[in-house]
């Protein structure tokens, strides 16, 4: 992968982006933590041309996790003789008024799992019931879908099911009238599953240039090279740079197995609202690996963001961590505040850590 | 949380792979990429392989980034 992180290629493509740049500004959202990420690590924004501004979307599920999934987790954790697995970052973020770690610490049986299958393996090697708190985009969804088709037997197994779709997200940012957005780096990993066909209807919807981008700096470059050109040539559509990983129809198994298990829903995105078609929940069939519906635990009324927190602003584009009052200073990833300073691909943290 | 690194298969156990990810190897679950072989390459997300690493392909976007290179 070093040959993608190539100087003598970087300074090549910075030329022809000067060559090929248009005066007025432009805007290019990328939705993915590790696209994010590399920007800040490789200091690709102070590489462009000033009038190249790259802003980064809601592409981060721990951050978009709704304050009332995380309540309910963290209600269930505490009262419910269960079992509670999830991913590493999600212990830590903030509910409404606390968080699954605190619970943890107070004797909550919170785990933190690398892979779903390491959820199942604990299931099959107790008696008790595991809930497996499953967030993520149509990266992960796949993996938990053939997790569940696999456990059907399983009967201690369930999920709360916090799964988000990336496109309708997008779509909603391009229908948002005080959200200006030019054109976007679409994510590389979500596009090894979803392929590139769901950026093709977005580019003629809204005739603004997509195209999938790979994670290395140079990846980032020429997919805005690829934009910079799209919008030249007054040609938009779904483009694909990351070629190397994202195939056109994707991964189909993987598409077919969230089918089979999936069904698609309107979902709540934490500061954003609710976004039409962007949920997934389980299917009927398998009702009995649905953690809210299998155990009755009633929460109060949830709080997405601290009055004063950015971080609905910055998912949607509209403002970065340094405009947030409370970013490094009562807001840390130690002790945070908000949500989006709390995954390595959130983008307070990626501020925090790079800036 | 969507972070995929590429790995090299280095041998099939069944629904699980042995993988190389430069150095640091482990099993990963393979149900979705079921027909990966010793010696390709993919991408591992939470414990998954989720899509098989093009390896021609990575040399035709390195070429093509010479052709950029030797038009400037």
């Amino acid at each position: 992968m070093l040959e993608f992180r190539d100087k003598t290629t970087t300074k090549a493509l910075i030329k022809e982006i000067r060559k090929i740049s248009p005066q007025n500004n432009i805007k290019v959202m990328h939705v993915c933590g590790t696209h994010e990420m590399t920007i800040a690590r490789w200091g690709l924004r102070e590489l462009l041309p000033k009038n190249i501004e790259l802003i980064s979307g809601p592409g981060c599920p721990v951050c978009v996790t709704s304050a009332s999934e995380i309540d309910f987790a963290i209600k269930l954790a505490r009262e419910k003789d269960v079992i509670l697995t999830t991913f590493g970052d999600m212990l830590s973020v903030p509910g409404t008024d606390s968080s699954l770690s605190e619970a943890k610490s107070q004797g909550a049986d919170a785990r933190i799992v690398y892979g779903i299958d390491e959820a199942t393996k604990i299931a099959a090697e107790t008696e008790r019931q595991v809930v497996h708190f499953s967030v993520g985009f149509e990266t992960t969804a796949p993996s938990i879908a053939s997790e569940i088709l696999e456990s059907k037997m399983l009967k201690n197994f369930s999920i709360i099911c916090s799964h988000r779709l990336i496109p309708p997200a997008m779509d909603y940012l391009l229908s948002s009238e005080d959200i200006e957005i030019d054109g976007f780096i679409c994510p590389g990993h979500v596009s090894t599953i979803i392929g590139y066909e769901p950026y093709g209807v977005l580019a003629e919807k809204f005739a603004k240039p997509m195209v999938v981008g790979g994670f290395e700096p140079n990846d980032i470059l020429l997919s805005i090279l690829m934009i910079l050109k799209q919008i030249k040539a007054e040609s938009p559509r779904a483009q694909n740079e990351y070629t190397r990983a994202a195939k056109k129809e994707g991964n189909v198994l993987a598409k077919k197995m969230m089918n089979d298990v999936f069904e698609i829903c309107d979902k709540g995105w934490r500061g954003i609202g609710i976004i039409p078609n962007s949920g997934l929940r389980l299917k009927d069939e398998f009702t009995e690996h649905d953690g809210e519906k299998k155990f009755k635990v009633e929460i109060g009324k949830s709080r997405d963001l601290r009055p004063g927190c950015k971080c609905g602003e910055i998912m949607k584009g509209k403002a970065i961590p340094q405009d947030c009052p409370y970013f490094r200073k009562a807001c840390t990833p130690e002790n945070p505040i908000g949500a989006c300073i709390v995954s390595s691909e959130g983008p307070c943290y990626i501020a925090y850590s790079y800036s | 949380m969507c972070l995929a690194i590429p790995a090299e298969v280095k041998k099939i156990k069944g629904e699980y792979a042995l993988v190389d990810f430069g150095g640091l190897k482990r099993d990963v679950k393979i149900v979705l990429t079921p027909e990966v072989k010793v010696g390709d390459y993919v991408l591992v997300h939470a414990g998954f392989s989720i899509q098989e690493m093009d390896i021609e392909e990575a040399k035709e976007s390195l070429e093509l980034w010479e052709q950029i290179l030797s038009a400037t």
